[in-house]
């Protein structure tokens, strides 16, 4: 964990160093960070600090030439991204937030709607970390194996997903995020719990999302992104949205994190089921117990009678 | 059948705002973005008369987002380019007369009011407009914003804008990329108060 961190903090001058590949070798980068502290506790005149880390892509600059250019990851990693991570850091410096994980802190401050201030620039780190690692250099094309199964049960083929996506980044009005998630488990209303999951319910599913605001809030697990802030295309492509949509999706997405993101979505579910199913068996065994108290406590006093007689 | 929309043309060259506002983000605005927007709400209205003439229910609440994004969006842009001045026609120059004095009055300076504008133009997260309104019911300035194309009255029926700044980031990005502040610092050169204070006086003889 602790080496993870530090890595976590390495200045970007790794970035370069980092193989054009991804990360077919680790799940660090991909898995949903629940566990993954990425706060680094720095000691600093005897105040313990904790401080979210600006991570750079998985690639350099310029590796994503000419679909997305140099110039749009100078301003939007190094401005936009560098600024909500600076501006996280200042508005959780000595509060609870300081010791949280940066899912919790989103968690947290997204108060079920009543947006705390923290939650815009917390849930922006995350979403372009996220948004890093959805693309690669020499991105684009197909799925395979699992995914594309599960893309052609869920929207009918690979065009049928590519549309409902496409359809979903054109039309979130204003600024915001579209997603592929994985749903499992919850029903479609609200954040309730399916009292009896069952493997259907678990879908992939298109949704946009407006300005800070991500799918980890519904309790979904994304599996890829794209920004449609104007800031994510405006130096390459100005006003055509659209292009810059099917430039990502031609020439950017990365289905290898994807996948990751997939498995370890899987495995959460289960995890969540295993959990429940754990829950539900101890209530049970202690409902048990009790009415076998009772059953216990009835049958002395009819003793008592007896023995009376 | 209602008339369509159709895109207002710029009171002035696309350069004419240079340097607070480049010649490229004032033509990509004007004929690409508020184009749109008519040429999409035009559309909208199409399909609103078609299903209200068929009494469609579920269409015609359907329709509601889109015509409200493109209606608001030409509405806005339309109030923009009016607010907006080239200094050689007055952009820029301080607001006098009637307008000046509530200015006064209601936010103690000029400086006041545009340090106002300017920080809840800055604090605006995502896409949206900052506002100078008047109130013409209680014949009160204020500040206001709106998110997304959204006209200032849907903030307040009795609201009348005075003065819009567009704060979505195709209005600045090409030229001061995420330096949205520098956006706002320099609107001001060309911000045609005469607009407004014409508007002003309509509603407060």
């Amino acid at each position: 964990m602790a080496a993870s961190a530090a890595a976590a903090i390495a200045s970007p001058l790794k970035c370069g160093l980092i193989s054009s590949q991804g990360f077919s070798g680790s799940t660090r980068s991909f898995q949903w960070r629940k566990n993954e502290k990425r706060n680094v506790r720095k000691a600093s005149r005897g105040v313990i600090t904790a401080k979210i880390d600006l991570r750079p892509p998985p690639y350099s600059l310029d590796a994503l030439e000419p679909h997305m250019s140099r110039e749009t990851f100078e301003y939007h990693w190094g401005k936009h991204h560098r600024a909500y991570v600076d501006n996280l850091n200042k508005q959780i410096v000595g509060t609870e937030l300081d010791t949280k994980t940066l899912e919790d802190i989103i968690l947290l401050t997204y108060n079920k709607g009543d947006l705390l201030p923290p939650f815009n620039n917390a849930a922006q780190v995350w979403n372009h970390d996220f948004f890093w690692e959805s693309m690669k250099p020499g991105g684009g094309g197909k799925p395979s194996g699992e995914l594309l199964e599960l893309i052609n049960r869920d929207f009918g083929s690979f065009e049928g997903f590519v549309n409902e996506f496409k359809a979903a980044a054109a039309t979130q009005f204003g600024s915001g995020w579209a997603w592929l998630v994985y749903k499992a488990n919850r029903i479609d209303v609200g954040n309730a719990v399916n009292p009896r999951p069952s493997d259907e319910d678990k879908k992939l599913v298109v949704v946009k999302s407006p300005n800070a605001v991500n799918p980890l809030v519904w309790d979904y697990s994304p599996l890829l992104t794209i920004d449609v802030w104007e800031h994510a295309y405006y130096l390459d492509f100005q006003n055509r949205r659209p292009d810059y949509i099917s430039t990502f999706m031609e020439k950017l997405v990365s289905w290898d994190a994807v996948n990751s993101r997939l498995e370890a979505a899987k495995a959460r579910a289960a995890e969540r089921e295993e959990e429940e199913e754990r829950k539900k068996t101890e209530y049970e065994d202690n409902q048990a117990d009790l009415d076998a108290r009772e059953m216990y406590l009835e049958s002395s006093d009819a003793d008592d009678d007896s023995e009376a007689d | 059948m209602a008339e369509r929309l159709s895109l207002p043309e710029l009171p002035y060259d696309y350069g004419a705002l240079e340097p607070a506002i480049s010649g490229e983000i004032m033509l990509l605005h004007h004929q690409k973005h508020h184009k749109t927007y008519v040429t999409n709400f035009n559309n909208a209205l199409q399909q609103l008369e078609d299903a209200v003439s068929k009494s469609d229910a579920s269409a015609i609440v359907q329709l509601q987002s889109a015509l409200k994004f493109n209606g608001g969006g030409h509405i806005n842009h339309s109030i923009f380019w009016k607010n907006l001045a080239p200094v050689s026609q007055g952009g820029g120059e301080p607001p006098k007369g009637s307008l000046g004095n509530e200015i006064e009055k209601e936010f103690g300076s000029l400086e006041a009011l545009v340090h106002k504008m300017n920080s809840e133009g800055a604090a605006l997260q995502g896409s949206g407009w900052v506002w100078l309104a008047l109130d013409k019911e209680f014949k009160r300035l204020l500040v206001e914003t709106t998110f997304n194309q959204d006209p200032l009255v849907t903030k307040g029926s009795s609201l009348v804008p005075l003065l819009g700044i567009d704060v979505w980031e195709h209005a600045y990005y090409l030229q001061y990329k995420n330096a949205k502040a520098d956006y706002l610092a320099n609107i001001w050169k060309v911000m045609n108060w005469n607009y407004a204070s014409e508007v002003y006086e309509k509603e407060c003889p």
